[in-house]
């Protein structure tokens, strides 16, 4: 479904403040799979994500979805085919439009747009009916300005938008790290509801190891821009924060340094 | 007195054309395009060299709304492609104008005198001329404000909106947000270029100069409009705009009748738009306390 071949990723290449950010990253992701993407500061785990999303060009290696070779494709182009949730919940959505003309932007994502008109009654409808299952109280504030919701909201809202044209691929970028504990809480319970009710492929950033092994059917570790562990399958269901810190340590020879991670 | 009022009103209704145009750019899009100084001379220059040269002042007016519509594609291009701050997009569109506004002219400037004009078809009715500016002044407003009240509700409209407020999550929507940005350049300065062409058809010339300090009178407008006229929906926010362009002529007509030098207008419209533009810091100033809270929600 996903291919990530051997690519690298430099930021400020030739300078002094020259970093390689992604070593040789490959990665396969199966039809339907959902895989929690976890490393310390710096691993690179944010920066796989945007390369994937086509925010930044890579250096080498390639990036196939679907068999197709996105490589080159500018992000807008790669959207028709990705759903995408950021860290930051302002980055979602547009704060001084509607409710329903942020949804009615995403529920055109892969159609060429015209000079129709942008939102039809029916649609309204069929966002009150979805935003209802949201149990925020988002499905009579059709018209509301994003800007005046909070971040929470904010965010259950860019999920909605994000799997409202059914994505090949959900990519969601620690989107519940600028939310207090409860409401991050609820935005992980949605993101769980929408993979499994449309049985998405999905690939989730966290820093938090808990959440990391309790989501999700398969687990990628990163350190120092290269993938050091991958467990899936009966040996993920198994797994406690005590292994993982270990396997950490055996993989990396360095002990975990993320303290985010440690007590959250 | 009356008179300098609906001087006032005439010469507004041809500006809010113009103020339009840099809404669209300023308010929808987040960028200061400065492009608007050299299209507005420009689409001058193309209705009065082609009226001198007898064609006909509706096709002059249409021309020069293509030239506006050029310019502001040159400075989209410069942008977009070859990733120019949108500043300096505009900036050197304008200074490239300057020239090639010379060339279209022949010359500095280009009288109209007894040639006919879009307006003559009015004052034929037996209406003055200053009459005819307004009747064609409103009935060009009122298209304007309409054409643009459906087109920025449509699904590319919407686009463009969405581009000025969060590029990002337009970029995720699978939108090309460069191709948004040229779309909104090129309808803002083909509108200024109208109005650059209404204007000297109504003064009876063309002058290389008389974009200088446009853009600053558009802000102006554009804030005037806001303050006074509310910016509740999008459609009040267009009237607002109209208004804005009006109240603007008004209050300098007024300033000017109260015995201020001619001269002196440019420095009190940059003062006024300064000030209007630092409201938002003045008001932290005078309640601190208020927005100290606010951030503590």
């Amino acid at each position: 479904m996903l291919q990530v071949n051997g690519i690298y990723k430099v930021f400020n290449p030739g300078t002094v403040n020259e970093k390689v950010a992604l070593r040789n990253v490959s990665l396969q992701l199966d039809e339907g799979d959902f895989v929690t993407l976890i490393g310390g500061n710096g691993a690179g785990k944010s920066t796989l994500l945007n390369c994937v999303a086509g925010v930044y060009p890579i250096e080498m290696g390639s990036i196939v979805i679907d068999n197709t070779d996105v490589t080159k494709y500018s992000e807008h182009r790669r959207a028709i085919m990705l759903g995408r949730v950021f860290q930051d919940p302002m980055r979602g959505t547009a704060a001084n439009m509607g409710i329903e003309e942020n949804l009615a932007l995403a529920y055109r994502r892969g159609q060429p747009r015209g000079l129709r008109w942008g939102i039809k009654n029916k649609e309204r409808t069929l966002y009150k009916e979805l935003l209802s299952h949201l149990e925020l109280g988002l499905e009579n504030r059709l018209d509301a300005k994003v800007g005046l919701l909070s971040g929470g909201q904010r965010q259950a809202l860019t999920l909605l938008m994000a799997t409202l044209k059914k994505p090949r691929l959900l990519l969601l970028d620690e989107h519940t790290a600028a939310l207090d504990p409860k409401t991050a809480e609820k935005v992980l319970q949605l993101s769980d509801r929408f993979i499994e009710d449309d049985r998405l492929t999905a690939l989730m950033v966290t820093h938090n190891m808990r959440d990391a092994i309790k989501h999700g059917n398969r687990l990628i570790m990163m350190h120092e821009g290269r993938i050091i562990l991958d467990i899936k399958g009966e040996d993920k269901k198994k797994l406690t924060v005590e292994d993982l810190l270990q396997r950490f340590g055996r993989a990396s020879g360095e002990e975990f340094a993320n303290d985010r991670a440690l007590l959250s | 007195m009356l008179d300098i009022f609906l001087g006032a009103i005439s010469l507004g209704l041809l500006w809010a054309v113009m103020t339009i145009g840099v809404y669209i750019t300023y308010r929808i899009l987040d960028i200061a395009d400065l492009t608007v100084e050299g299209s507005i001379a420009m689409g001058a220059a193309i209705a009065a060299k082609a009226i001198s040269l007898g064609v006909n002042p509706f096709a002059a007016t249409a021309l020069a709304l293509l030239g506006g519509l050029t310019a502001g594609l040159i400075t989209g291009l410069l942008h977009t492609k070859l990733k120019i701050p949108a500043l300096l997009s505009g900036i050197l569109t304008m200074i490239a104008l300057y020239s090639v506004n010379l060339h279209i002219m022949g010359k500095a400037n280009v009288a109209l005198l007894r040639m006919d004009t879009v307006y003559t078809p009015f004052t034929k009715l037996g209406m003055s001329t200053r009459d005819a500016v307004i009747v064609l002044g409103f009935i060009c407003v009122s298209a304007v404000v309409g054409i643009l009240y459906w087109f920025f509700g449509t699904e590319i409209g919407s686009a463009i909106r969405a581009t000025g407020d969060n590029p990002h999550m337009v970029r995720a929507q699978g939108i090309n947000t460069n191709m948004m940005k040229i779309i909104g350049l090129v309808i803002s300065n083909g509108l200024v270029a109208i109005s650059g062409a209404l204007i000297a058809q109504s003064q009876g010339f063309a002058d290389v100069q008389m974009g200088t300090g446009s853009i600053v009178i558009g802000l102006a407008s554009v804030i005037i409009g806001e303050v006074l006229f509310g910016r509740k929906s999008f459609f009040s926010r267009l009237l607002s705009l109209a208004l804005g362009a009006m109240t603007y002529r008004i209050i300098i007509a007024f300033v000017l009748k109260l015995g201020m030098p001619a001269n002196d207008l440019k420095l009190f419209t940059a003062i006024t738009v300064a000030i209007a533009l630092a409201l938002p810091v003045f008001k932290t100033y005078l309640h601190p306390i208020k927005i100290s809270i606010k951030e503590g929600d």
